[in-house]
């Protein structure tokens, strides 16, 4: 489990649009990355790239090398659904599916690639479920909508899903922006027990967050509206947010941007 | 419709709760319950223009059941409306079942509803799943030209198709396919709203999670708006169920039970109205006209409760 992430000069597009430019960075195994910056300055988009989201999109695509390990995400071969089992991903907003409960929304990605055996089922629901620390809120009612729990519940559940299938990596796209302080404490939390198993990759806008919960941080800007968002730099967390190489890296963090 | 009357009340109280900055002096205020007064007036009056509009568009609709249920309720009580035909009863007879016009129609409609709607889920799921560029917005169009052909029109259509060019003889079937002409449309546009409906979350939820395409459609999408696609389903056969031109055009009715959808004259509820219409004049035949009528209304009502109850088991739990 847990692979590393090489992207070597990535550009991508929305149709003739250019959103992100010339990002190149290495993603440790093992270890939470965060990435930070204004809004619009493509982190969202650069990270939906790591799994092949982008694709979803109409006219999204990408120019140069992501490699997971050995293998190369886009590789003529490479299916976007196997990447997608490989690199899960949790977005801003907890999106249980509506109209299934608690156990079928964390066994969702295991039977729609057909896994049907009840007891591996049952095994999996359970460890996934302890392993996104929700098993002793919901284990009495495993059979009750996932749309019912609360805001951050959700958001635990959605972090239960994406980590039954098992995932070797796992992208968190601002997982606590609709969730209040406690909840919010509870996912960072997650997020630290988590990477001992994953290699975790978080955008965020909070950058009090990313200096508590990430190893290391990229910071994403762009020049000008309309210009492409690039990566300024990346490094250790503490060094981003104590000792910057980059003059814009300092501003934004202390607050002098824009 | 109480509610929307009482939601208007806290509007009325707004004047009282300006903020102390903006807060009128003595004269000022004075001078503002002018606007106040003219607005309390437009509220009179949109809440009786309204409430006239209501019970205008209710009287038709109490009237038509009103009058159907009272001039045919008491044939329905009779055990052989269900179970007889209208074999050997001429006009001037009364008397007589319903049940082979009862059994065309559910056939008919029945058949109707085999070959449309999954054609019209199939299309609406490519139209909102699948279709860029032209292909989707030729058969975008195509269904919008579809849904404002007449009833009439489709029945010819068929009439030269399958009856002038391919010599088959008028039959229950051909006037079931111009009812798929009719229904296709209705079903394609009420699916395309409820798929549209799901959030793109989801959608993406499920890729993220390694699901291919194809299942993340079925298990998905088409299974969170699966209560609005029955409820669309069951308006579509709502829809064709009291439709009369097709009939008239390619199924002559019968008095007889016939429950071949392929061969020879076919009964049906609403040409069984329209066989009696044209004796109207006679007691028994006027009878036997609002009878059929009303069990007509009860066909579509009842399978209006069938299509609720369905949703509601189907339906997102909360």
């Amino acid at each position: 489990m847990a692979k590393r992430i090489d992207v070597s000069d990535l550009n991508v597009y929305y149709g003739g649009f250019k959103a992100v430019e010339g990002v190149s960075m290495t993603v440790e195994p093992r270890s939470v990355t965060a990435f930070i910056g204004p809004s619009g300055c493509g982190k969202s988009t650069f990270l939906r790239t790591l799994n092949r989201m982008h694709e979803v999109i109409p006219g999204g695509r990408v120019e140069g090398k992501v490699m997971l390990d050995d293998q190369d995400l886009y590789a003529a071969s490479m299916d976007p659904v196997t990447v997608r089992r490989t690199v899960g991903m949790v977005f801003q907003r907890p999106n249980p599916f509506p109209t299934m409960s608690i156990y079928d929304n964390v066994a969702a990605g295991l039977r729609l690639n057909g896994v049907k055996n009840k007891k591996t089922l049952d095994g999996i629901v359970e460890q996934s479920l302890k392993g996104a620390n929700l098993w002793t809120e919901v284990k009495d009612r495993l059979s009750k909508p996932g749309a019912g729990l609360s805001g951050g519940q959700q958001q635990r559940l959605c972090i239960a899903r994406a980590i039954a299938v098992q995932p070797q990596v796992l992208l968190m796209d601002e997982p606590c922006s609709a969730l209040d302080p406690i909840s919010t404490l509870a996912i960072e939390d997650l997020v630290n027990e988590l990477k001992n198993d994953f290699t975790i990759v978080i955008v965020t806008h909070n950058m009090q967050q990313a200096a508590r919960v990430s190893d290391r941080t990229a910071f994403f800007n762009l020049k000008a509206t309309g210009e492409p968002g690039r990566l300024v730099e990346i490094d250790d967390t503490t060094r981003i947010f104590n000792n910057p190489t980059e003059q814009a890296t300092e501003d934004y963090i202390s607050g002098r941007f824009g | 419709m109480s509610t929307a009357t009482e939601r208007r009340v806290p509007d009325d109280d707004a004047v009282v709760d300006t903020p102390p900055g903006n807060r009128p002096g003595r004269e000022a205020l004075t001078e503002m319950s002018n606007p106040h007064r003219a607005r309390a007036i437009k509220d009179v009056v949109a809440r009786v223009v309204m409430w006239a509009s209501f019970a205008l568009a209710m009287i038709p609709l109490v009237w038509i059941l009103a009058t159907v249920v009272l001039k045919g309720v008491h044939m329905l009580a009779s055990p052989t409306w269900w179970t007889g035909n209208q074999r050997n009863i001429n006009s001037e007879d009364f008397g007589g079942g319903a049940r082979h016009a009862i059994e065309g129609t559910l056939q008919m409609v029945g058949f109707t509803a085999l070959i449309a709607v999954p054609i019209g889920i199939l299309t609406a799921v490519y139209l909102v799943e699948y279709g860029r560029g032209h292909l989707a917005r030729a058969i975008s169009f195509t269904v919008d030209i579809l849904s404002g052909v007449p009833s009439i029109v489709a029945a010819l259509f068929i009439y030269a198709v399958w009856v002038t060019a391919f010599g088959f003889s008028r039959s229950g079937f051909a006037a079931s396919l111009a009812l798929v002409l009719l229904m296709i449309p209705v079903i394609v546009r009420s699916t395309e709203e409820m798929l549209k409906l799901v959030p793109n979350e989801l959608r993406e939820a499920s890729y993220a999670l390694g699901v291919p395409k194809w299942a993340t459609v079925v298990k998905i999408v088409l299974r969170t708006a699966f209560s609005g696609i029955v409820t669309g389903v069951l308006l579509g056969i709502a829809r064709v169920m009291g439709e009369t031109a097709p009939l008239l055009i390619l199924a002559p009715y019968t008095k007889n039970f016939q429950r071949d959808l392929f061969n020879g004259n076919f009964p049906t509820l609403p040409m069984m109205i329209n066989n009696d219409r044209l004796d109207i004049g006679l007691a028994a035949a006027a009878e036997r006209m609002w009878a059929a009528a009303l069990t007509l209304i009860l066909l579509v009502l009842l399978l209006n409760v069938i299509g609720r109850v369905i949703a509601h088991f189907g339906a997102v739990k909360k």
